[in-house]
């Protein structure tokens, strides 16, 4: 039997007209092969085409008002001086905030659903729930994060009384600031932003404008000036009313958040924190289980496993994700309306409860500006954006670069 | 040697810079000044208040005054809880947002800085419409409207369907036309809106037989791509054009409006926020005209410095029963139309 088959020819080669009318049909394959091909690259093109103009096209009505001075210039009412140096330092916050939050959880949240499968019906169906909502998260509109946002973190509603007004802080010293008749600045320290306002008093504990500890002269309603410059620096009237004032440190913290830098960054944090997930737990699940399994034989526990051996091979894919959900925080522009809406802002952030503005809000608001140098400012806007989306993704693909191993 | 002759004079000139910046200001008392002003509220206004709080930065450079664009609706909500200082408003506070002003003891001095046109324009090439009335253009944007075609208004005109660019919903333009305008009749809802008023522009101008209307503003710097329509003024009969001498002298009624800001007495407390407000009324005419509005008349500013300096709380645009108060600024503007409900 075994020498019959050796013996006989397969039936196309035994029949050569047979086979060339077999085999033309493959030409045809083959062409369309090529065409296939090459439609693949002219659609593949297409999108680096689109990205070519549209970067031509910025770059063209953008460069003429790029300079130095729109990096590091506050903005103007005129175009020509007008920069972003706030909006881009409160871009590089608000995104660096919402990656630190959202990248250790949305890791942590992946491990759990990949790494830990519950064994008990129950459980398992818990996480099923926990799956189906993270991947609606995924596509629910970033405006509606803002809402949250607003309630969870501005206002941190059931909590607090709801007016957004900080009830618990630290770093920060209030001062009544009085402006007398020769308009010098006398401030007065107070305890709480509520207490009562100061009525001063001779010999009162009382700072200039430099914060020098000043004899503080008080004089009744109707009592004639002091004539000696000096002496009227320092005298206030009993009737004249100070404002409060504070002065913060660069660790000020209160609660609730306020419209501060944290409450937008959180705010950012939770709207990417589904694609964080999602691309993570896809990293998770491209780890080979003989790596697992290679571990466990070792001996190692499931965290040891996760810490030394799926998460470092899982980190690639993960940085990928992350530069996905990066790029959406940086160009997020409908949430932050909401938590801060600010886009004249002459000063950074300085603290985490700082006033702050970012990218986008600068962008748009210049574009629907009537004159037509805002435009052109709107443009090179988005060209710094578009530099610092891609500096970040650099870092990121370093990272990825350097993690990177075969894995078999 | 040439390089010593270089580093001398670069030491001279940094001794020259450190001298001048140790020079003692004119100003240095004004600008020790500290403290934060928050604004928030109309996009409109936003570019006045902008040209304000940055000139304010060069005389008192260590008060920050923020500004927001929530929206005049937005800047109310957010003024009427006493969370911000100063609210940005394109239209007069309402019966309810006063009265939750009442409600949460939030006392305010009302302060018109400027004014603005409303513009309503056609294509470029549109020779034919040489004025239009208000009644044609409540006919035109209402629901059950009678006029669709530019022959609707008159046979001679192009048998054509006009199609109309508006405002979006949300902006205190898009308020003020339907108030000024349309009455008790309902939009049509065929509108192609945008809350970009230059995407309203470019329409017009892509379109021969279109028509829209937005802020003057938008007009001044448009005015090769499209046309504004002159508007019959009900009163005199006369078909004016929305330019700044019309909008100001009022003969461009009725869609002219002032733009306002509002001053929380608990803020104005504060040194800074007097100083700022003060710094805005005495040059917000400059500021507006910097920005593409039109100036205020001097009596007008005169009569906001002496609500200001007067503590002239409440707001003269409802009446005491809550109805709307109708008419021009300087008529309307008068401490007499006073209504402040938390006043004893």
């Amino acid at each position: 039997m075994n020498g019959e088959s050796r013996l006989s020819l397969h039936p196309l080669l035994a029949d050569p007209e047979g086979l060339r009318a077999r085999l033309r049909p493959v030409a045809g394959r083959h062409r369309k092969e090529r065409i296939f091909y090459f439609l693949c690259l002219a659609v593949s093109g297409m999108a680096v085409l689109i990205l070519a103009a549209l970067f031509g096209a910025i770059t063209l009505m953008g460069i003429a008002t790029f300079s130095w001075k729109f990096l590091t210039a506050p903005p103007s009412p005129a175009a020509e001086e007008s920069g972003m140096y706030p909006a881009i330092m409160g871009s590089v916050w608000v995104v660096l905030l919402a990656m630190l939050t959202a990248l250790p959880l949305g890791t942590a949240s992946a491990i759990l659903l990949e790494e830990y499968r519950p064994r008990s019906p129950l459980m398992r169906r818990i996480q099923h729930i926990i799956e189906l909502n993270i991947t609606n998260l995924a596509g629910v509109p970033s405006v509606v994060y803002g809402i949250l946002g607003l309630t969870v973190f501005v206002y941190m509603f059931p909590l607090f009384d709801g007016t957004g007004k900080p009830v618990r802080e630290w770093g920060v010293v209030y001062y009544d600031q009085f402006y007398n008749e020769a308009d010098t600045v006398l401030l007065v320290p107070v305890n709480t932003l509520d207490a009562p306002p100061v009525q001063p008093k001779t010999g009162m504990l009382a700072f200039d404008a430099d914060f020098h500890p000043v004899n503080l002269q008080v004089i009744g309603e109707d009592d004639p000036w002091p004539e000696d410059p000096e002496r009227a620096r320092v005298t206030l009237r009993e009737t004249d009313m100070g404002g409060r004032i504070s002065e913060k440190t660069w660790y000020y913290f209160c609660l609730p958040f306020g419209r501060g830098v944290l409450a937008g960054a959180l705010t950012l944090g939770l709207v990417i924190l589904p694609t964080i997930i999602i691309v993570a737990r896809e990293a998770l699940r491209a780890v080979p289980d003989s790596l697992r399994e290679g571990a466990f034989a070792l001996g190692a526990s499931r965290w040891q496993t996760i810490y030394r051996v799926t998460l470092p091979a899982a980190l690639p894919g993960i940085m990928t994700g992350s530069i996905l959900a990066m790029s959406r925080a940086i160009g997020e522009a409908a949430p932050l309306i909401m938590i801060s809406g600010i886009v004249f802002l002459t000063n950074p952030p300085r603290h985490l409860m700082d006033d702050f503005t970012v990218m986008p809000l600068q962008i748009f608001n210049w574009a629907q500006r009537p004159q037509t140098d805002f435009h052109a400012l709107a443009a090179s806007g988005i060209i710094v954006l578009l530099a610092i989306l891609l500096v970040f993704n650099s870092i990121a693909l370093l990272i990825r670069q350097r993690y990177q191993k075969p894995l078999s | 040697m040439l390089q010593r002759i270089f580093r001398l004079t670069g030491v001279a000139v940094l001794c020259v810079l450190l001298l001048l910046a140790m020079v003692p200001d004119a100003r240095a008392q004004a600008a020790n000044l500290r403290g934060k002003v928050v604004v928030d509220g109309s996009s409109t206004v936003f570019p006045i208040t902008e040209a304000a709080a940055h000139a304010f930065k060069q005389d008192f450079p260590n008060v920050d005054v923020v500004v927001g664009v929530s929206g005049t609706g937005g800047g109310f909500k957010r003024f009427v809880k006493g969370e911000i200082d100063v609210s940005d408003a394109s239209r007069p506070i309402k019966k309810e947002e006063l009265e939750a002003a009442r409600q949460n003891q939030v006392r305010f001095i009302e302060l018109p800085v400027g004014f603005d046109g409303l513009s309503v324009v056609v294509h470029h090439d549109n020779n034919w419409a040489d004025k239009l009335t208000v009644e044609q253009l409540r006919e035109l944007f209402s629901e059950d409207g009678k006029i669709r075609k530019w022959s609707d208004i008159n046979p001679a005109w192009p048998n054509e369907t006009i199609k109309l660019y508006s405002p979006g919903t949300d902006s205190g333009t898009f308020d003020y036309f339907r108030e000024a305008v349309m009455g008790e009749r309902n939009f049509r809802t065929d509108l192609s809106t945008s809350e970009d008023d230059n995407v309203l522009v470019t329409g017009i101008n892509g379109d021969k037989f279109s028509l829209g209307y937005f802020g003057a503003a938008y007009y001044y710097e448009n005015r090769e791509k499209v046309k504004a329509v002159p508007i019959l003024n009900p009163a005199t009969g006369e078909a004016i054009l929305p330019e700044p001498e019309n909008v100001l002298s009022n003969r461009y009624a009725p869609l002219s409006r002032p733009l306002f800001i509002y001053v929380s007495m608990n803020a104005l407390r504060r040194p800074e926020v007097r100083k700022f407000v003060e710094f805005y009324i005495n040059r917000c005419g400059e500021f507006s005209e910097k920005v593409g509005y039109v100036a205020l008349p001097q009596e007008i500013v005169a009569m906001a410095r002496d609500f200001l300096t007067n503590r002239r709380t409440g707001t003269v645009w409802l009446m005491p029963d809550g109805a709307k108060r109708h008419g021009a600024l300087a008529e309307v503007y008068k401490p007499e139309n006073l209504v402040d409900p938390l006043k004893q």
